[in-house]
């Protein structure tokens, strides 16, 4: 890496990922080379099957390389042991697609919260600072806490939940925060408040945001740098600008072409 | 709103359904709805989640199950009242044949242990019985070929297709009996760009060669729906707020909501990252008890104390231009403008 490594939060050298062997070998991510700069938002578009998913559990260290290294601020990141993981999970989260699978049905959401201060300050808070911390991340999200405590998550919409999500990582103050399609499953007025949310949290908390997407839009909407993923591999990458108005590789017009917009015309007869 | 130069395939008028729950307390998601749907013409609904869009889409086929009943109002599918008539008569002679119907999850329809064709033998067999199963084949085989789908997937097992490609089976063969009118509910959400577009194309070919004459086309996604409809309808809290053609409703729509609504865009176009996505506060009212009012008050940027007193009907402008709001259209545009600067 040519540039000052403190300006990189997070960066992999042939980063691989293979399911299976024999006949059943499955190269799920193919030697991906990436440097995530600090402060930046950051898009990997893709469609299903392009592996877009599998690099976002390898960043979140959810699953293992097959080949390849990560490097988080500079040093190659080691999690093997659970306490690692831990102190990884402190600077790296995740807000994923579906808040219903989310959550852990039995626990109320009082404990969802609770969970991320204990993460963050230790166990050794008095109360009252926990319910204050607890007002604030959920005021922060637009939410009430008086009326949130005593309930289970599923007594929420979708879209509350997904707010809910966003508390957690304001409690948490993470230094990467990994959005897995975060607005697939929510309306389009919605989307457009969880997008706002997580823009402001990352003024408030300086976090990274990385976007994991197949919505080319929403990627343009929020990004700076923008990659495009296909077969396990980036094929273009650049400032979201570059990439989304002046596509370079066939792959990302086709993308492009296969959303419909506004202002030109939906071209169906390439299908 | 167009004006109908065509003759009407659909045209509903105040279509009333509510939802009976356990409690005996009626929801009505569907509160006075009219429309009208010309030959050839294609009508788009969309809405914010839970805002009765769904629900529109199933009372309009006319055969009710509950929790959802029928509560006023006419549904006329060319020239034919199908409102107050037997449910069974319904489900024998208009479903299938005079209007079909595709719901959200269609493809998970599909039954994992049957062939295709199977599936296709059923419908034909239900409204047909006693058709030989050679000419059901030949009949199936000629349909999925016009509409560019192999066929040999007529032989194939669901669990042996992609998500488009069952999706495009499944309407394939709500058509089969060439109704006149299909309903579409989000038919492509569940399906990434590429596969979405693949449907749409082939819904749109059934327009093209005349197998559907009319098309109700749900979703919320909004660029979608202007590039597939001709005219589009907004709803919100069970009611309609405005209905215009396509251009009018994105670019120059005069309610409140709907303008929130387009707000919210986000399409890969240039100019999308210097403006701000609007996002609406507030939830809908809940249907058990609506305001009294407009429902869209509490929410609304331009609300007046007398935007709560009485229930807000949906008007046409000597403009042309029909929705929902107390405001004259001058004064909203002028509001619009004085938020612009």
């Amino acid at each position: 890496m040519n540039m000052k490594s403190d300006d990189i939060i997070l960066s992999g050298k042939g980063v691989t990922k293979i399911y299976g062997f024999g006949p059943n070998r499955t190269v799920a991510v193919d030697h991906v080379d990436f440097s995530f700069k600090r402060g930046e938002v950051i898009s990997i578009v893709g469609e299903s099957g392009s592996g877009k998913t599998t690099l976002a559990k390898m960043l979140l260290g959810l699953t293992s390389l097959s080949d390849g290294q990560i490097y988080f601020e500079g040093k190659l990141r080691d999690i093997r042991t659970h306490r690692q993981k831990r102190e990884y999970w402190k600077n790296c989260q995740a807000i994923f697609q579906d808040p219903f699978a989310s959550f852990n049905i039995f626990r109320k959401i009082d404990a969802v919260l609770l969970d991320c201060i204990r993460l963050r300050h230790g166990r050794r808070l008095p109360d009252e600072q926990k319910v204050e911390m607890m007002r604030e991340a959920c005021r922060f999200v637009n939410l009430k806490w008086e009326e949130l405590t005593n309930k289970y998550p599923f007594e929420l919409s979708g879209g509350q939940q997904q707010r809910l999500m966003i508390a957690r990582i304001f409690l948490l103050r993470p230094k990467i925060l990994l959005a897995d399609e975060p607005t697939s499953m929510i309306d389009a007025c919605s989307r457009a408040t969880i997008l706002d949310m997580l823009m402001d949290l990352r003024s408030e908390i300086g976090m990274t945001p990385i976007f994991i997407t197949h919505d080319i839009g929403l990627a343009y909407y929020v990004s700076d740098t923008v990659y495009i993923m296909e077969h396990g591999r980036f094929v273009e990458s650049g400032s979201a600008d570059d990439v989304i108005l002046r596509p370079k590789e066939a792959y990302t017009r086709r993308l492009l072409d296969d959303v419909p917009k506004l202002h030109e015309e939906w071209d169906l007869s390439t299908v | 709103m167009t004006t109908p130069m065509t003759r009407a395939m659909l045209e509903v008028n105040e279509l009333t359904t509510r939802y009976i729950t356990r409690f005996r307390e009626s929801i009505y998601a569907v509160d006075h709805v009219s429309l009208s749907v010309g030959d050839g013409k294609s009508l788009g609904i969309a809405g914010e989640s839970g805002c009765g869009k769904s629900t529109l889409a199933l009372s309009l086929i006319g055969y009710y199950f509950p929790p959802l009943h029928y509560t006023s109002g006419e549904i006329i599918i060319d020239g034919r009242t199908i409102t107050g008539m037997d449910p069974d008569e319904v489900r024998k002679t208009i479903l299938g044949r005079e209007i079909s119907y595709i719901p959200q999850a269609a493809m998970n329809a599909l039954n994992p242990t049957q062939r295709i064709i199977h599936f296709i033998e059923d419908v034909v067999l239900a409204h047909h019985p006693g058709t030989p199963k050679k000419e059901i084949y030949e009949r199936a085989r000629e349909r999925f070929e016009l509409l560019g789908l192999p066929a040999s997937v007529l032989q194939k097992y669901p669990v042996e297709l992609s998500g488009g490609m069952k999706q495009r089976t499944v309407i394939a063969t709500s058509v089969i009996l060439s109704p006149k009118v299909l309903i579409a509910d989000e038919p492509s959400s569940a399906l990434d760009v590429t596969s979405q577009k693949m449907v749409i194309k082939m819904i749109l070919d059934l327009m093209d060669k005349g197998i559907i004459k009319s098309l109700v086309f749900i979703t919320h996604e909004l660029p979608l729906l202007y590039n597939v409809t001709d005219d589009i309808m907004v709803m919100y809290a069970g009611q309609v707020v405005e209905i215009g053609s396509a251009d009018e409703i994105v670019f120059d729509s005069v309610h409140p909501y709907t303008r929130a609504l387009m707000g919210s865009i986000i399409v890969p176009e240039k100019g999308l990252r210097d403006v701000k996505l609007t996002a609406i506060p507030g939830t809908p009212p809940n249907l058990k008890n609506p305001p009294s009012g407009c429902r869209f008050a509490d929410r609304c940027k331009y609300v007046r104390p007398e935007c709560r007193v009485a229930p807000v009907d949906l008007h046409e402008t000597a403009s042309g231009r029909v929705y929902r709001c107390i405001i004259p259209e001058q004064e909203l545009r002028t509001l619009y403008e004085h938020e612009k600067r």
